[in-house]
């Protein structure tokens, strides 16, 4: 078995790995469940956005490897996300201040 | 045998498919959202009428399809064929059954009178109007990529099966897999934002 690295081959995580990222993600959904049945006021909407990109965040990590490809892909992935932001920011100034 | 095949090159170019999912679904997110601002309460209200059960367990069947979507890559690299063709037909039950869920809850909608242009949402006012169309159009849209992932995950079933995808040849699982993880993103944050606003 050559390195990962050499063959461009995708990294292979184990299940035992895998299946614990299902339990947090799991967990997670609990909790975000659980909070939205309280009212936390101001809280409630950044609350469960941080959750939900918590649980992207493994998904992409682990089931996706973001975590263990190369340079292009996360480069390009974190350009992709920059867009994303500066969409979303921009929309929200002008919809905030209108 | 890997050589002559650009397996990295194989995962950039579905990658850079993905992005334009994220930003097409990202700039409906950004139309929720000034919508969200325009009318909260509404959006409270009427998120208070989709039925968080189902939402939640479909979910969950997103999440665990995901990992098993994941655990067939790993099944089959290990030389074990069985378990992973085991794997993708438990993912593909998981879809098939997050697509009954929606039948039957947007059916219930349906039976209640909250669909496009019915009578119950063409007199209503502006906010319940949109909160019900943004929920139609983003779950409806999010509800095609299942059924192009699920027909993604079968073709790739039926590859491993006869051999054309191996253990040392598997970019097209991988690559349906990637698909089916940004299905499961997509609903990761579908689901607090329609089901769970209070």
């Amino acid at each position: 078995m050559k390195p990962a690295t050499d063959t461009g081959e995708q990294h292979l995580l184990s299940y035992t790995a895998l299946a614990l990222v299902l339990a947090a993600l799991l967990v997670l959904t609990g909790i975000t469940i659980w909070v939205s049945y309280h009212d936390l006021g101001a809280f409630n909407v950044p609350l469960t956005l941080a959750i939900a990109s918590t649980k992207v965040s493994l998904v992409l990590l682990f089931f996706m490897h973001l975590k263990y490809e190369g340079r292009a892909i996360t480069l390009s992935f974190v350009g992709t996300i920059c867009f994303l932001a500066i969409m979303i920011g921009f929309i929200f100034w002008d919809v905030a201040y209108r | 045998m890997t050589s002559g095949r650009d397996q990295t090159g194989i995962r950039i170019g579905m990658w850079l498919f993905l992005y334009t999912e994220i930003i097409l679904f990202g700039g409906l997110f950004v139309l929720y959202a000034a919508y969200f601002h325009e009318y909260p309460k509404a959006f409270a209200e009427y998120g208070k009428e989709l039925n968080r059960v189902i939402g939640a367990a479909n979910t969950v069947l997103l999440l665990a399809s995901s990992f098993t979507v994941a655990a067939s890559i790993t099944a089959l690299r290990q030389h074990s064929k069985r378990l992973c063709l085991g794997f993708l037909a438990i993912s593909l039950g998981c879809g098939a059954i997050f697509l009954v869920n929606k039948y039957f809850e947007w059916g219930h909608k349906f039976a209640i009178g909250l669909y496009p242009n019915s009578k119950a949402l063409a007199g209503a006012p502006p906010g319940k109007n949109i909160f019900f169309g943004l929920y139609y159009v983003i779950t409806g849209l999010h509800g095609l990529h299942v059924i192009i992932g699920m027909t993604l995950l079968a073709i790739s079933l039926v590859m491993v099966h006869n051999n054309r995808i191996t253990a040392q040849r598997y970019a097209l699982l991988e690559n349906s897999g990637l698909y089916w993880h940004l299905v499961d993103l997509i609903w990761i944050f579908v689901f607090p934002l329609f089901y769970l606003i209070l």
